[in-house]
This record gives C-alpha cells, sequence and structure tokens, in this order.
C-alpha cells in the first residue's frame, strides 16, 4: 500500500529553483497493475524515484505499508529497497562479468539470506531462464537480459516492482512477452507492478493509467489492458510461470 | 553479509580483470620481495659474521699492531708496532689468565699490498701466507686432517715445512694427497719478490669462510722459517715485527680484567703513554660486527618500506580509478539494497585482498631470487630468510592496503543512488 500526499521535489538548479514534482497525490493499492505515464520532463522517473526509496521528496508524505519514509535513514531506506522493492530499467543495469544465477542471487546477498542460489534458480525458472543461468549478460539477447533483471527484481519477493521504460530497448515482439511476464507475475504472485513509460502501447497493457504532466498528476483513469480486449492478439505468459519455490528470508 | 560474502565479491571483481590486478599487485611484490630479500642477505650476513667470529674459539683475545681504533677507524701510517718479542714477554709474566699464546705472522692479507701465492706443478694460487707457531692449533681451535701440524723442532731448525689449508690442498692437487710433496711458495709484489720450497707435512680441516678472510684458503709455515726467509722484505728494522698475537684465556676469566693487564704490560714494554697496538676480545669484535649488521639493515628496510609507499600509492591511485569507472555498479549495488557499509567493505577488502595477494607473491619471489642467488651463488653472503620478516611483510602489506583502500572506499559508499545509476 503506497500512500503520497502533497509530493513535491524541487531541484535547484544555479539560483533557479525547478519542481520536478508539484503536490503529487496519490494512492495504490497491493496488487494493482498500472502505468504512469508521461512525456520526458514531466517529472516520472522522479515519481519513481521517490517511490521507490532512491530519492526523497522535498516536501509532502510517503507512507509505504503504513510507514513514513521520510523519517527512515540511509540503512533502513537500503533495507527497504531490499526487501519491499524491486527495480527494473530500461538499459537492463546488470552487472557486466557476472553470471545470470549471480546477478539475481546478488539482492539476497545483501540480505544476508543463505540457499541464495536455490531461490534464484528458481526465479530464473519463473522468468523461463532456466537454460541460462551461467550465462553472462554479453551472452544474452536484450529480451533475456530484461528477464534475468525480472528475475532479479522478484527474487526477494518484493511487494512492488517498479519498472522505469522497461521495453523500451526492445523490438515490439520481445516487448509483448516482457510484459507477459510482468503480468503474470501481477496474477499470480500478487505483486504490485508499476510502469513508468511514455509508451502508449505499454500504458494500454495495464488496469489503470496515471498521467502526469509538468509534476501533477492530470489524469488517473482505471483502463481495461489490452489482453482482454476482443479481437486483439494476446501476449502468452512464459509456460514455465506456474509456482514460485519460497523465498528465503 | 558476511566476510565470506564480501571476500567472495571482492575477489569474483578482482578476478574479472586479472592483468589490471596483477599490475596493481605488482608495486607490493616487488617492494615485498625487496623486504624479503634484502633482510635475508643482511640476516645472514650477520649469522654467518656471528658464527665465525664465535667460530674462531671461545675466549679469545686478539693484539694486532696500530693504535686503538676509534669508531672502527684505525688511522694509517703508524708503522710496525708488534714485535715476536712483545708475545714472548706476554708469555713469560705468566698471567693465571693466559691458556696459551700464539703470534703470527701474515703476507697477502686484505688490505697487504704483497701478496703471497703457492705454486705446485705450474698451477699457481693466490692465498695467504701464514707464519706461526705450534700452539696456534689449540688457540684458534683448529686442527690438521692429515699429516701433521709444525712442531718445535721445525721452529728450531728454521725447516722448509709447511701445513696447507683446505681449499689450497684440494686445488694445487685435487684427490692427490700432498702430504710428502714439494711447493713453492713466492711472496712480492708484482713478478718481483722471493720464492722457496716448502715441503708439505700436513693439511687443515675445512673451516669456512670467515669474517675477514676465507680460513681455508692459507698455507701456514713455521714463524723462524718465515723471518729467516721472507719476511724481511717486511721488516726493515731489527726487531721481529709480526701482525697479531692471538691469545687463549682460561675457562670463566674475565676478558676485560685480560686486556687491561696485558694493554698495561705492552705499553711498558713500548714506552708509550697511548697504546700503539689493538687489543680486542671476540666479543668486542662480535659487538663491532653487530652494529655495522644493523645499521646496514636499517638502511635496507627503509629502502624497501619506501618502495612499499610508493606500491600502495599506486593502489590507491587504481582504486580510485576503479570507483570512477564502477560507479554504475555502485547504484545497482544500492538500488538492490546494498548498505553503505556494504560498499565500503566491498572496496576496503578488494585493496586489501590485492596487498595481500601481492604480499604472498612477493614472499614467493622473495624467495625464488635467494634460491637464484644461492644456486648460482650470486654475491659472497649466505642467505637467512626470517619468519618474523616475512610475518612483518605480510602485515606491512595489509595495512598498506588498509590505507590505499579506506578513501576510494569511502567515495564508493558514499555516491548517491541515483546519481551513480545515471552514470555513464
Amino acid at each position: 500500500m503506497i500512500s503520497l500526499t502533497g509530493i513535491t521535489k524541487i531541484y535547484t538548479v544555479g539560483n533557479q529553483r525547478v519542481a520536478a514534482l508539484d503536490g503529487v497525490d496519490l494512492e495504490i493499492a497491493d496488487g494493482e497493475f498500472l502505468s504512469i505515464m508521461g512525456p520526458s520532463g514531466s517529472g516520472k522517473s522522479t515519481l519513481m524515484n521517490i517511490i521507490g526509496c532512491l530519492d526523497r521528496q522535498t516536501e509532502g508524505s510517503y507512507l509505504l505499508d503504513g510507514v513514513d519514509v521520510a523519517r527512515l535513514r540511509d540503512n533502513q531506506l537500503a533495507i527497504l529497497r531490499n526487501r519491499r522493492l524491486g527495480f527494473v530499467f530500461q538499459s537492463f543495469n546488470l552487472l557486466p562479468r557476472m553470471s545470470a544465477i549471480d546477478q539475481v542471487a546478488l539482492p539476497l546477498l545483501y540480505r544476508g539470506a543463505t540457499n541464495r542460489k536455490r531461490a534464484a534458480a528458481a526465479a530464473l525458472k519463473l522468468v523461463g531462464l532456466s537454460d541460462r543461468m551461467h550465462h553472462r549478460p554479453t551472452q544474452l539477447s536484450g529480451g533475456q537480459q530484461q528477464r534475468v533483471a525480472i528475475a532479479r527484481s522478484l527474487v526477494a519477493r518484493p511487494s512492488i516492482i517498479l519498472a522505469d521504460e522497461p521495453t523500451g530497448a526492445l523490438d515490439s515482439k520481445t516487448s509483448m512477452d516482457i510484459m507477459a511476464v510482468f503480468r503474470s507475475l501481477n496474477e499470480e504472485l500478487g505483486i504490485t507492478i508499476a510502469f513508468v513509460t511514455h509508451e502508449r502501447d505499454v500504458a494500454n497493457y495495464t488496469r489503470r493509467v496515471i498521467s502526469l504532466l509538468d509534476g501533477k498528476v492530470v489524469g488517473d483513469e482505471p483502463n481495461v489492458p489490452s489482453f482482454e480486449r476482443e479481437g486483439e492478439q494476446q501476449g502468452s505468459a512464459p509456460a514455465e510461470a506456474a509456482t514460485i519455490a519460497e523465498a528465503p528470508s | 553479509m558476511t566476510l565470506a560474502d564480501v571476500l567472495g565479491t571482492a575477489l569474483a571483481s578482482l578476478g574479472s580483470n586479472v592483468l589490471r590486478t596483477l599490475l596493481t599487485m605488482l608495486g607490493i611484490i616487488i617492494g615485498i620481495a625487496a623486504v624479503i630479500t634484502l633482510t635475508a642477505a643482511s640476516e645472514g650476513a650477520q649469522r654467518g659474521v656471528s658464527d665465525q667470529i664465535s667460530g674462531l674459539g671461545s675466549n679469545l683475545v686478539f693484539i694486532r699492531p696500530g693504535a686503538q681504533e676509534e669508531g672502527g677507524i684505525q688511522l694509517p701510517g703508524s708503522g710496525p708496532s708488534l714485535f715476536l718479542e712483545d708475545s714472548r714477554a706476554i708469555e713469560a709474566a705468566n698471567f693465571e689468565y693466559v691458556e696459551s699464546i700464539a703470534a703470527q705472522g701474515t703476507v697477502g692479507g686484505p688490505g697487504d699490498f704483497i701478496s703471497a701465492s703457492a705454486i705446485y706443478l705450474g698451477q699457481n694460487k693466490s692465498t695467504l701466507l701464514l707464519a706461526t707457531e705450534p700452539s696456534y692449533q689449540f688457540v684458534r681451535d683448529f686442527y690438521v686432517q692429515s699429516g701433521r701440524f709444525i712442531n718445535e723442532e721445525d721452529l728450531t731448525k728454521k725447516a722448509l715445512v709447511t701445513v696447507l689449508g683446505a681449499d689450497v690442498a684440494n686445488e694445487l692437487f685435487g684427490t692427490e694427497d700432498p702430504v710428502g710433496k714439494s711447493i713453492r711458495i713466492f711472496a712480492g709484489v708484482g713478478g718481483f719478490g722471493f720464492g722457496f720450497s716448502f715441503t708439505v707435512i700436513g693439511v687443515m680441516e675445512p673451516r669456512g669462510a670467515s669474517a675477514e678472510t676465507d680460513q681455508d684458503d692459507v698455507v701456514i709455515v713455521p714463524m723462524p722459517s718465515f723471518q729467516a726467509r721472507i719476511a724481511f722484505i717486511r721488516d726493515p728494522r731489527g726487531r721481529t715485527n709480526i701482525d697479531q698475537i692471538n691469545i687463549k684465556l682460561t675457562e670463566g676469566s674475565k676478558a676485560e680484567q685480560a686486556k687491561e693487564e696485558i694493554g698495561q704490560l705492552l705499553m711498558g714494554l713500548h714506552a708509550v703513554e697511548e697504546p700503539d697496538f689493538r687489543i680486542q676480545s671476540q666479543s668486542d669484535i662480535l659487538d663491532t660486527a653487530t652494529q655495522v649488521e644493523r645499521s646496514l639493515q636499517v638502511l635496507v628496510v627503509s629502502i624497501a618500506l619506501i618502495s612499499l609507499v610508493v606500491g600502495g600509492i599506486g593502489i590507491m591511485n587504481i582504486m580510485l580509478v576503479s570507483v570512477t569507472e564502477r560507479t554504475r555498479e555502485i547504484g545497482i549495488r544500492k538500488a538492490i539494497g546494498a548498505k553503505r557499509m556494504d560498499i565500503l567493505w566491498q572496496f576496503l577488502i578488494e585493496s586489501i585482498v590485492v596487498t595481500t595477494m601481492g604480499g604472498a607473491l612477493g614472499v614467493l619471489a622473495g624467495i625464488g631470487a635467494i634460491e637464484i642467488a644461492e644456486r648460482f651463488e650470486i654475491g659472497d653472503g649466505q642467505y637467512a630468510i626470517t619468519p618474523l620478516w616475512i610475518m612483518v611483510s605480510f602485515i606491512v602489506a595489509a595495512v598498506t592496503g588498509l590505507f590505499a583502500g579506506v578513501y576510494p572506499a569511502w567515495r564508493a559508499s558514499s555516491l548517491d543512488p541515483i546519481e551513480a545509476l545515471r552514470h555513464e
């Protein structure tokens, strides 16, 4: 459960104060499948960084599961990022020279969990990469790299995954596959999925579209996702996406 | 994160660029190898000197011509000031602590402008010619291995007989038995001098190199034979000038008292106020040698430590570059939940692992260098690798890594996650 009230973020550039976000009010319930849309410069990435506890707002309050995030210290934010939040980036942001399974196990390393390899293998199976576990990023296609990133974001069983233009670097066929992976995570594991995007197609795939312009929310509407509309081609969820091994804690 | 996890992360990261890691280590490897090699050499030399000085025999007092040394420096040009008569006088004084006494004269010793050589069947070996008395064996605790040593009869007859050091015997005769053979002993400057035939009567036991000379590289002749035939070129005056009086003290007697009383006696004989001779006990020589070695070791270690500091600066530089280069990686790690301390430790441990591995390789390289030096007999000393210096090297290497890594690691851990993620 995410609750934003009057979120404002002001950057000081030289002598000028620029408001990237200007009084954003937003509620996101558990298990939602939504997108935050807007042109570049609308403040959507800033909003995602704040929701993701990577950045702090200048004003306003942010309650994550009832906890006032502004009052947490750096280490506590790191723990939140590690346990409650998952990130997927446009540029995948995988570590070079590290095998897929090690990448995926990384969040568990920072949690101090044992049995990391087993949980990582299960997460990779969930995104359909069981046969690529020991490949390095340079040995994987763009779509496969993004699947590794998704596995990494979900391995710690977060309650919300934030995806910043996750299909921006992929062709349309691969994009649909990736969106389908997200959809199955939402439907089968109940993880809240929030896309940040400027693409209509991506937004249309979700059940709620929040529009942002000049740091303000200018639209917030439910949406019938494209995969439920008649006559349109459906993206298919990966066949293996059935069950997930218990995540270690 | 456990220490094992941090180590694993550091090793994986170092392993991903082996060449750079090795080059980074190089400064430390060379520094540590230098510490190990140089301390082993100086330690070996020190031990060797101590062994040999102790090996001279216990409770020895040596008297040599020349004024008392000041800080190890003897002023030259004082002329002959020690005589066979002095030796006789000490014997006659019947000090209760003098067990035995042997005078010696030498030609061809270190710093001597006259050289000596032994010649057999056209083979010419430059050596030390030592004239002494039968008591020499007991005083120096240095005995013949085959044949016999010079005796009283040789002295009275001024016999042309010689006892060979092990090296001389080996070099001139090889497996042949030298006893009974005749060799020619030559003393002079360049080709000019005097040579006489001597009959070999014995061969000394092998003894090894000493602080000043190789004790096996010697030919020993009776003192009177030496003075009658050869030594006159060194003695323009009437008295019989010698190079050294060796005195063996009785067990448990005080060397200081002996030095004092014998010194007084000789000053009376020479009619001088200040000693015109040097009188040293074995422990005096040992002290001087140790002092010299100590200051040498301080020098050696300072040079090695400077090279380690330089190596450490190199590592800090590479670590700073590495932090900049891996800014994005740091951002990713922070985004997925790495705490400040996790990042700090990652880079700090990386730096410490580099220097400690460099230290280990340096120790191996140092030991290897010593092996090679010993195998090919480079340098004249022995080498002694000490566990102490290996430990010191390791600790210094690790501490270097700690210091070199702290600042870069702190920089890495303080990076803002968003800034770091945006870094190209």
